[in-house]
């Protein structure tokens, strides 16, 4: 059992929790992933760590409502325990200093782009950092990631907050700029880190991604979250969440995030009748 | 000398429809009539080969003359004296080829029934109250300390003796719930995962701490937990765990489950109750399992109470070289399984979304025995064709999760990535680590397993000088 010592909403339907995992904590690295079971009947689901702190013993996760877990999460408080808190898995990102790296994070992929921009400053980078969301009420850890940042853009696709437009637009900028970029790295929707890969592609600039395929175990034993990295087949728990994103197969991987959609359905249909509460969505 | 028995009592089962429908186990286990009966005609040769042929030396013999005698107390007590984990031993081993072989009447086509009696014994005591069943007594704590890396069937063993030698034994299991294979991998028709957790139980009150969520080689590593948490020896048990796949074009579309995937879904996270528990398994008309071990058994057998239609098992080679229990493959024909035999996949073909539609096979014929002295399978050219599938399941064995290996300085391992450490003691290359199961051996069985912790505990025994 692990308690939440802390629960911040940060946007409708985006939560953070700080969870007591001091062994967790202890190793965990920007990059790296959780596996949570939130109860006895529950899916195990891998989130991204998106900060620790080892002093407290804790592990920050953040979450986003979109299946039967996330949504019992939600309703979780501070005090409350999740009942299997499993890390920190998977390859930490590779961090070594190379000149600038932009980092781009969209949607809830925000919270584990902020650790990793983090690491990239503290190593001797410049890093440029580019945020998205849909709109103003969605964004999230602004001034956490300015704090790690040389530079920050801030997108809402109806722009409502910063640039109008997409993080694809800012980051072509960058390319175009003549200034030299040595890495992109993105966290975000899958349609997102494919377009980045897309955009950097021409210019010849590493694009690293972090996958989030769906996971069972979480420790290579279950082959689910398997990916297609330049044609070779590859664990995202054991050999990623990080590949390189132009050689990852996306329409293998977006195929793949489907296959329980119809199920997904059902099992929140099902657990919202139980709890007797209305969809948000 | 009296006349032989030759009778051997058959085991009840569920019928083949009734079962193919449920999860329950299959085999409803002797009545104590039947138990007796089978008791009585062990003819209690003095050589008492069965315990030669039992890879953790049960006093055979002897635990069934306490339960012809009537005395389960004392069956019980022989039974754990050597086997901490019988009700699951009774279950999954296969004694065919083990005690059951060497049994004195196996010359007679009728060796006595030693699993079922197992079994039957096991399952007594696991239904007694707590106040009668045989105390467990400790020897003193002798103040050292033992880590066990996986609680299956290598560690859950290596653990027990450990604990009742006076080790303080700790286990770290990566997984939610101890048991490891005996959890995620083998269903509840054939080992019930209540049995199991009786059996962990029964290893905890031992003394032995479990650990659940611990991935050793990430949360901690062996060195750590020798040089920073002071654990005077280490035990890897962790098994054989990464999938292997066909490598064939297709493979990754979607609903091509690797076995281990499949069997876990349904077995660990209970897919086969969802929407009731939250993760699901894809279910359709018809399916492949490709493979001919027990896992390939065991996932056909779960697709056919899934409720799929047609549930094909697709082996390349004949039915004389399927490696599954012989019992087992019985079980899934009998239950209506369909058996292509000389059949392998060339390619998984899928429709515009994504998902697997059909399989490409070809026809085999066995030509000369190859290194593991079966006939090697020779396709047959221009013998093509195409099955229909809503689901396949690959089922062509595992490697070992590298996780501690790549994180543990001074391991010795193979090419094939199991831990090199001595057949008789599991001692390793690397200081203070032994290693016994799969990870060692590559996929074996569940007594193998055991063999090996429980050697590997004698070992670690003698080496920490008691």
């Amino acid at each position: 059992m692990y308690k939440i010592l802390h629960r911040e909403d940060l946007v409708p339907g985006i939560h953070l929790f700080r969870v007591e995992a001091p062994a967790v904590a202890a190793k965990a690295q920007a990059g790296q992933f959780v596996i949570v079971r939130v109860d006895e009947k529950g899916e195990r689901i891998p989130l991204t760590v998106a900060d620790w702190d080892r002093e407290e013993g804790s592990l920050t996760i953040v979450f986003m409502e979109v299946g039967t877990t996330t949504r019992k999460m939600a309703i979780l408080k501070k005090g409350d325990y999740i009942l299997n808190f499993v890390g920190p898995l998977g390859l930490p990102t590779h961090i070594e200093r190379l000149g600038t790296v932009v980092c781009v994070g969209g949607g809830v992929g925000v919270a584990p782009i902020v650790p990793i921009a983090r690491a990239f400053k503290e190593a001797g980078n410049k890093v440029i950092s580019i945020m998205g969301a849909r709109s103003w009420n969605l964004l999230f850890w602004e001034e956490r990631l300015r704090s790690v940042s040389n530079e920050l853009t801030v997108t809402t696709d109806d722009g409502s907050y910063g640039r109008k437009g997409v993080v694809t637009e800012p980051l072509k900028e960058i390319l175009d700029s003549g200034q030299k970029v040595d890495m992109v790295m993105a966290v975000g929707p899958v349609v997102m880190m494919k377009f980045c890969a897309k955009t950097t592609n021409p210019y010849g600039v590493k694009t690293v991604v972090s996958l989030n395929p769906i996971m069972v175990d979480g420790t290579g034993m279950c082959g689910c979250c398997r990916v297609e990295i330049g044609e070779k087949t590859k664990f995202t728990c054991v050999d990623g969440p990080d590949f390189d994103g132009h050689q990852v197969d996306w329409d293998l991987l977006l195929a793949r995030q489907h296959i329980y959609l119809e199920a997904e359905k059902r099992s929140l249909e099902l657990w919202e009748q139980r709890e007797g509460r209305e969809t948000n969505a | 000398m009296p006349k032989l028995d030759l009778n051997r009592q058959p085991m009840p089962k569920q019928e083949p429809q009734v079962r193919a429908k449920n999860f329950n186990e299959v085999a409803l286990g002797y009545t104590p009539e039947q138990a007796l009966a089978e008791a009585n005609r062990c003819i209690q040769c003095p050589k008492h080969p069965c315990i030669d042929g039992c890879p953790v030396e049960v006093p055979i013999p002897e635990f069934i003359k306490a339960l012809r005698e009537g005395d389960m107390l004392q069956a019980v007590e022989v039974l754990k004296s050597k086997n901490s984990l019988p009700a699951i031993c009774g279950r999954v081993c296969p004694q065919e080829t083990q005690c059951e072989s060497a049994c004195t009447l196996s010359k007679k086509g009728a060796p006595i029934a030693i699993g079922r009696l197992e079994r039957y014994v096991a399952n007594w005591e696991l239904n007694q109250p707590a106040t009668s069943k045989p105390a467990v007594i400790l020897p003193p704590t002798n103040g050292k300390r033992i880590a066990v890396i996986g609680s299956g069937p290598a560690g859950l063993t290596a653990a027990a003796d450990m604990a009742k030698m006076g080790y303080q034994v700790t286990i770290f299991e990566a997984l939610h719930i101890a048991g490891g294979v005996l959890m995620y991998g083998i269903p509840e028709f054939r080992l019930p995962k209540h049995i199991v957790q009786s059996e962990v139980e029964y290893v905890k009150s031992l003394g032995v701490d479990i650990k659940l969520d611990s991935v050793v080689g990430k949360v901690v590593t062996v060195d750590e937990l020798m040089k920073e948490q002071g654990y005077d020896a280490v035990f890897l048990g962790t098994g054989a765990g990464l999938p292997m796949f066909l490598n064939i074009p297709g493979e990754n579309l979607n609903s091509i489950y690797s076995a281990n995937e499949f069997l876990t879904r349904i077995n660990l996270m209970k897919a086969y109750l969802f929407p009731e528990y939250d993760t699901p398994v894809q279910i359709g008309k018809r399916i492949a399992v490709i493979g001919g071990g027990n896992v390939a058994m065991d996932s056909a057998r779960c697709a056919l109470r899934l409720g799929f239609e047609e549930v094909h098992i697709v082996y390349r080679r004949s039915r004389a070289e399927l490696p599954a229990r012989q019992e087992e493959a019985e079980n899934a024909e009998e239950e209506g399984v369909i058996f292509k035999f000389l059949t392998n996949p060339v390619r998984f073909l899928g429709n515009k979304d994504g998902w697997v539609t059909q399989m490409e096979c070809v026809e085999m014929e066995l030509g000369e025995p190859d290194a593991s002295g079966r006939r090697r399978p020779i396709v047959k050219a221009g013998s093509e064709f195409m099955i229909d599938v809503d689901i396949a399941v690959i089922a062509l064995g595992t490697t070992p999760n590298p996780l501690i290996t790549a994180t543990t300085e001074g391991l010795d391992t193979t090419k094939g990535g199991t831990v090199v450490a001595s057949e008789t003691t599991g001692k390793t290359v690397k200081d203070s680590v032994w290693a016994g199961g799969d990870i060692v051996t590559g996929s074996a069985t569940v007594i193998s397993a055991m063999g090996a912790g429980k050697r590997a505990a004698a070992s670690m025994h003698e080496a920490l000088g008691g």
